[in-house]
């Protein structure tokens, strides 16, 4: 396959970046993404010119490292996957393919499609956890009962990897359905209940402050999710939110 | 509780109350609009009663406005600071590959409904108020229907009824689901309520413009 290749290029933080056109040829349909911006690369590095800073990890779904916005769309065309699990075979030959960082207030461009999504750190450090005593009377988990609806959908929420596709792919660069996510699995589970009250009330203050948008519920952050996490955990979020306000 | 209002769920949650109120209203100002093609008497009384019954005019009627005026200013303000969520926008966004175009426009399809309030609150409601309270005259309690069949003469005001209330469609198509999503109303039990939002969102536009359509033509 022989591609164009237009790519947000910006040298630092402070720089304004612009859309650079590349052309690459011999892209095997078979290769992910990440291996076509691999070989790109090293011709780049080869002709002496600056690669194309992109974060990545596993490269097998699962850490949430990757990102980019490809030809419109969070994580590109494919659905239920990441940018790493999306193949060349999604494109066709002769296509130009836009890639761009995630666009977010709250997830300001370190270099290139680097962004930085510490936010979404920040957030979880507000209350995205249960306090376990591990001073050795730790209780096994499977040893309190758990309806299996309840665990099913817990465990489908906790499935987010939190690379911030939602927040990409909204119009409002809403962190919502990451939040909700992070909420939702703990306010299903026993475990999480004692912490519920500050949780929701401390993990929404924090997106609030870190600039995100607000949800209007255009469901784009569902269908572009990586994940499949469900719109039903950001009504869960809402529900949790409002029963925490009037208790606080 | 205090902070309600200054978080980002609470002002969704605002603006839901706001949108599920005006939808309750919209059908009450059908149920009586529609009296008009069965039954002149009919659609007089219940008129009527709704112009001179004092909770009507003194309560509920100053609650609607401050309702309207509330979803309308809480939309802009959401809506700007929505944009400045994200400064750079993308050199390519395929929107419709995730979401309606309703879903993505709720601001402009609002801010056409919005403009014909302000006409259609001019025309008729303006126009009411001054005779009743504020120029008082003896009024006729029979008047409602021959005003209504006078309105809908004018193929003007026929045709900017009809932009209207299409983009009203447009607004519900999107805001009818969107507000239950918002007061957290949103999980396996809630699913019939799509089926209700298509028949409320398409069924009650076009019967408003029905009854606009039937007096031009019929008259």
């Amino acid at each position: 396959m022989n591609l164009t290749l237009k790519i947000w290029r910006q040298k630092g933080a402070n720089d304004k970046g612009k859309m650079v056109d590349y052309k690459i040829s011999d892209v095997s349909p078979d290769m992910s993404f990440l291996e076509m911006l691999d070989v790109l690369n090293s011709e780049l590095i080869t002709k002496g010119d600056e690669p194309v800073a992109f974060d990545h990890d596993c490269r097998e779904g699962i850490c949430g490292m990757c990102s980019l916005y490809i030809n419109g769309e969070a994580h590109g065309p494919d659905r239920l996957v990441t940018t790493c699990q999306l193949h060349m075979r999604k494109f066709k030959d002769g296509e130009t393919i836009y890639i761009e960082p995630w666009r977010a207030k709250a997830f300001p461009v370190i270099k290139d499609l680097v962004v930085d999504r510490s936010a979404f750190d920040r957030i979880q450090h507000a209350g995205g956890f249960v306090s376990v005593n591990t001073s050795g009377n730790t209780i096994d988990a499977n040893a309190i009962p758990i309806n299996k609806h309840d665990a099913d959908t817990a465990f489908d929420a906790a499935t987010c990897i939190g690379c911030g596709a939602c927040v990409a792919s909204c119009k409002n660069s809403s962190a919502m359905l990451f939040v909700s996510a992070k909420v939702s699995q703990f306010a299903l589970l026993p475990q999480g209940q004692v912490e519920a009250t500050d949780r929701v009330l401390n993990m929404v203050k924090q997106m609030d402050e870190e600039g995100f948008g607000n949800c209007t519920n255009t469901g784009a952050c569902e269908v572009e999710c990586p994940k499949g996490i469900s719109l039903e955990n950001i009504a869960r979020m809402n529900r949790e939110y409002l029963a925490a306000s009037l208790k606080g | 509780m205090s902070g309600i209002l200054n978080s980002s769920i609470g002002r969704k949650f605002a603006m839901a109350l706001s949108a599920l109120f005006l939808m309750f209203f919209l059908l009450q100002h059908f149920a009586i609009n529609i009296l008009s093609v069965f039954s002149p008497t009919a659609f007089n009384e219940a008129s009527h009663f709704m112009g001179t019954f004092w909770a009507v005019q003194f309560i509920l009627q100053p609650i609607l406005i401050i309702g309207i005026v509330f979803h309308f200013t809480m939309g802009i303000i959401l809506e700007l600071k929505n944009r400045k969520a994200r400064k750079v926008s993308y050199a390519k966004n395929n929107g419709a590959a995730n979401s309606t175009w309703m879903s993505r426009n709720m601001i402009w399809s609002g801010l056409i409904i919005e403009a014909f309030l302000v006409v259609h609150m001019f025309n008729l409601w303006w126009h009411e108020m001054m005779v009743k309270y504020i120029d008082p005259q003896v009024l006729d309690p029979n008047r409602y229907y021959h005003e209504l069949v006078e309105h809908f003469q004018s193929p003007v005001i026929v045709a900017i009824y009809v932009v209207a209330f299409v983009f009203l469609a447009l607004h519900l198509l999107h805001g009818f689901n969107s507000a239950f999503q918002s007061i957290g109303a949103n999980n396996k039990y809630t699913k019939a309520l799509k089926g209700v939002s298509k028949v409320y969102s398409i069924g009650l536009p076009v019967g408003f413009i029905f009854i606009a359509l039937f007096h031009h033509f019929a008259h």
